[in-house]
């Protein structure tokens, strides 16, 4: 991301933000809420287009062209295209509640990746096993735990084979016992460390196992960034040293 | 589309064939049973205009509704203004205007280039008229589809044509079915409109007895319960789809 900037009216979200994910990196995001941090993924997810700056899948940028050498505003087609490798796991699930779990996995192969139903079925299998829900292939939403769409939620996004997948609080509309289920997934996906994952989470135990760099950030900007045991153990910044107090002593209650 | 209507008006004027006058006067009195009797067939003979009427009418007006839903959601003004504008025309004026400028107006404006028989005219009519009542049904139905199921769809790179077909009408149309079969009895009622542009429906083959006999009691009772012997079924069935669709959001 290249000098990414987007306000909503007044409110500056991304103030001319740099970020760069190296492939299979897995970047933990942080931050006090209302700081941004989502707004980053929505805009990589192209649900939010930013004001300004442009941003890079790879080697080509999502929200233009190359025409003549020059960087051009791009249409849908294009968009479309490069979003093809990034997909996105929500806070609040989104799954399409009148589908089966194989269905939710397997329409987006089947309809934006044009695959036939025995090879989407065979992907959406192996994701189920994955994500440990075999035996809920042809159960619909509603008729699973919130720990349970959020696996199958996962299992959608990585049915598509995205280079990146952003994942957005994925444990915050959970309770508390079902978090374990989901994180255990995740810890699974990066352990197989062929995507890259770009994480937003409160889950700072998490954060510190799995990602190979934190940022923090706050005001719409980066204002800390490392490892995370550096991160952790030594913040810099007063805002990150305050953030993680608050935050690890909510855990420790 | 055109060609069903065509054959369908042209299967009416056989249908309409009897004459009203070929009846045995009705006795002198209030109410003369034997007069009712006789007067059955030719009533059920409008009868069976009106229901292919309604029938024609609600299946167009059914998808028109949701096309005018649809593109009313244009991120487009050019196409989403003129559509809203159009859905709040019609809505907003009485449809026997509709059907008098259907029937009248354009052949003359357009030189009797555009001119239909007087039940496929019927039929545009009520098409177009419940069309934009339908469309704000679809509306509501399409806006209770939760926000996250664009982004979700938008997360698995599915086209806006893919979102609509796959993720948003399979939820939004189950939930404004109840809605969609009142208007299908609604429609049933407005039919006798039709009367005014000569269709030989239920309330015309009434009228035709009276003006021939001078007896309104037999004839516009005949029609009155007609009415009610198909209306209230569908109203029955409109309820079942109800209890049907209610539960099944979530």
């Amino acid at each position: 991301m290249e000098n990414v900037r987007k306000a909503f009216g007044d409110l500056v979200v991304l103030d001319g933000l740099d970020l760069e994910v190296a492939h299979a990196e897995r970047l933990v995001i942080m931050g006090p809420s209302g700081s941004g941090k989502t707004t980053i993924l929505r805009v990589l997810m192209t649900l939010e287009r930013p004001d300004d700056g442009i941003i890079w899948i790879g080697d080509q940028p999502l929200y233009h062209e190359q025409r003549d050498g020059e960087l051009v505003s791009a249409g849908h087609r294009h968009i479309s295209a490069v979003r093809r490798n990034v997909s996105m796991v929500f806070q609040h699930f989104n799954l399409f509640p009148h589908m089966t779990s194989l269905d939710n996995i397997t329409i987006g192969p089947r309809k934006a990746l044009g695959l036939s139903r025995e090879e989407a079925n065979e992907r959406a299998r192996d994701l189920l096993d994955l994500v440990g829900l075999s035996d809920k292939a042809d159960s619909k939403p509603a008729q699973l735990s919130g720990g349970q769409k959020q696996r199958v939620a996962i299992a959608r996004a990585l049915a598509m084979q995205p280079e990146v997948v952003l994942f957005d609080e994925v444990t915050s509309a959970l309770d508390p016992e079902l978090v374990g289920e989901v994180l255990g997934v995740l810890r699974e996906i990066a352990l197989a460390g062929e995507t890259t994952m770009i994480l937003v989470t409160h889950e700072m135990g998490f954060a510190r196992e799995v990602a190979d760099r934190v940022i923090m950030f706050d005001g719409g900007r980066v204002i800390e960034e490392g490892p995370p045991a550096k991160i952790f153990s030594e913040p810099v910044q007063q805002r990150t040293q305050d953030f993680l107090r608050a935050v690890l002593g909510r855990e420790e209650m | 589309m055109i060609g069903v209507l065509v054959a369908v008006s042209s299967s009416v004027t056989v249908l309409a064939g009897r004459d009203p006058r070929d009846f045995d006067a009705p006795a002198p009195g209030a109410w003369d049973w034997g007069f009712a009797i006789d007067i059955v067939p030719f009533m059920v003979e409008g009868l069976v205009v009106t229901i292919q009427a309604t029938l024609l009418g609600i299946t167009i007006a059914l998808v028109l509704g949701l096309v005018l839903a649809i593109l009313r959601r244009s991120p487009r003004r050019l196409i989403s203004w003129p559509v809203a504008t159009f859905i709040e025309v019609i809505r907003s004026t009485p449809l026997l205007i509709q059907l008098f400028f259907l029937f009248f107006v354009l052949p003359d404006v357009t030189d009797g280039s555009i001119q239909f028989s007087p039940l496929t005219t019927g039929v545009i009519g009520l098409a177009i008229h419940y069309g934009t009542y339908t469309s704000e049904s679809y509306r509501a139905g399409i806006e209770n589809v939760a926000t996250g199921q664009w982004e979700g769809a938008t997360a698995i790179n599915l086209s806006t044509t893919q979102t609509w077909r796959h993720v948003v009408l399979p939820q939004a149309v189950p939930t404004v079915i109840p809605a969609l079969g009142n208007y299908v009895v609604a429609m049933f009622k407005d039919a006798p409109l039709l009367t005014a542009i000569t269709v030989g429906e239920l309330l015309a083959q009434a009228k035709a007895l009276q003006g021939v006999w001078f007896r309104g009691m037999e004839p516009f009772t005949v029609a009155g319960v007609l009415f009610l012997v198909v209306s209230i079924p569908a109203a029955i069935g409109v309820r079942h789809l109800e209890t049907r669709y209610g539960y099944e959001r979530e």
